[in-house]
């Protein structure tokens, strides 16, 4: 069948899902911090998407896009502010040895 | 039928490559995935019509977070091992399955509300019209411009060694 709204949505949710799996179940800040860019970039693609097959003239999906874009580089901005600041006082980045604050 | 089978190259290029993202052990070689996962995902807004998006996506992107994450990837050099589950792995994947069979399921057996397609136009003056406007987006357009000032306040401070 051709291509239509649902091919788009399936591949933002398995994108999404990956990326979910990413943040999730690894050990390195940094691959955490990548997995949740991947996700932020599902999300994009599914507003799109409905931007041009559900409400064709009104860009809003597209609007919305725009600033979840600038919203992530915000986040990664900060995040690696954070993941920096963690490596100078433990010299580690991986987030199970990172546990000062466990009982 | 061209659009078809354009679609799902990137289609599968975007998935195997945010694949490589997760389970790659090298951690550049995962940064330089990421890297083609972005570009693929601007190849993505381009088969649906937004050509602003597409290059915003690549300049901010690729051009600017990717920069960051391998600078911080040289930065953090004496832990290169990035192929490591964590504690939660398990957990981690059995989340992976029932949130993405989920999602598929759900996706396909719902009915959208599918308007008939326009051709796609260009989207760089719409947009400024839209988020400009008398009801548009000006108020974010200010918050988001507040948010990237605290980030950099934010990161600075952070970082300084004093």
């Amino acid at each position: 069948m051709s291509v239509g709204l649902q091919h788009y949505l399936i591949l933002s949710a398995i994108l999404f899902a990956i990326g979910l799996y990413g943040a999730l179940g690894r050990r390195n800040a940094l691959v955490i911090l990548m997995s949740i860019e991947i996700m932020l970039n599902a999300a994009n693609i599914s507003l799109v998407a409905f931007s041009r097959y559900v409400a064709n003239a009104a860009l809003t999906g597209q609007v919305f896009a725009l600033f979840v874009i600038v919203v992530a580089a915000a986040e990664a901005v900060v995040a690696l502010a954070i993941i920096m600041t963690v490596y100078r006082n433990h010299k580690t980045v991986e987030v199970d040895k990172i546990n000062l604050m466990k009982w | 039928m061209a659009f078809d089978i354009v679609f799902w190259i990137l289609a599968v290029a975007a998935v195997a490559s945010a694949l490589m993202v997760v389970l790659l052990r090298n951690i550049f070689r995962a940064a330089l995935a990421m890297i083609l996962c972005f570009f693929v995902v601007a190849g993505l807004y381009a088969t649906l019509g937004a050509d602003f998006l597409a290059v915003i996506q690549v300049l901010i992107y690729v051009g600017a977070i990717s920069i960051l994450i391998i600078l911080a990837i040289m930065l953090t050099r004496d832990v290169w091992q990035a192929g490591r589950a964590s504690s939660v792995g398990t957990a981690a994947t059995v989340a992976f399955l029932l949130f993405g069979s989920a999602m598929i399921i759900g996706l396909s057996f719902s009915k959208w509300p599918t308007a008939t397609l326009i051709e796609p136009q260009p989207t760089t003056g719409s947009l400024g019209l839209l988020v400009f406007g008398e009801s548009g987006f000006v108020l974010p357009l200010i918050i988001s411009a507040a948010l990237l000032l605290a980030a950099i306040i934010g990161a600075l401070v952070l970082v300084k060694d004093d």
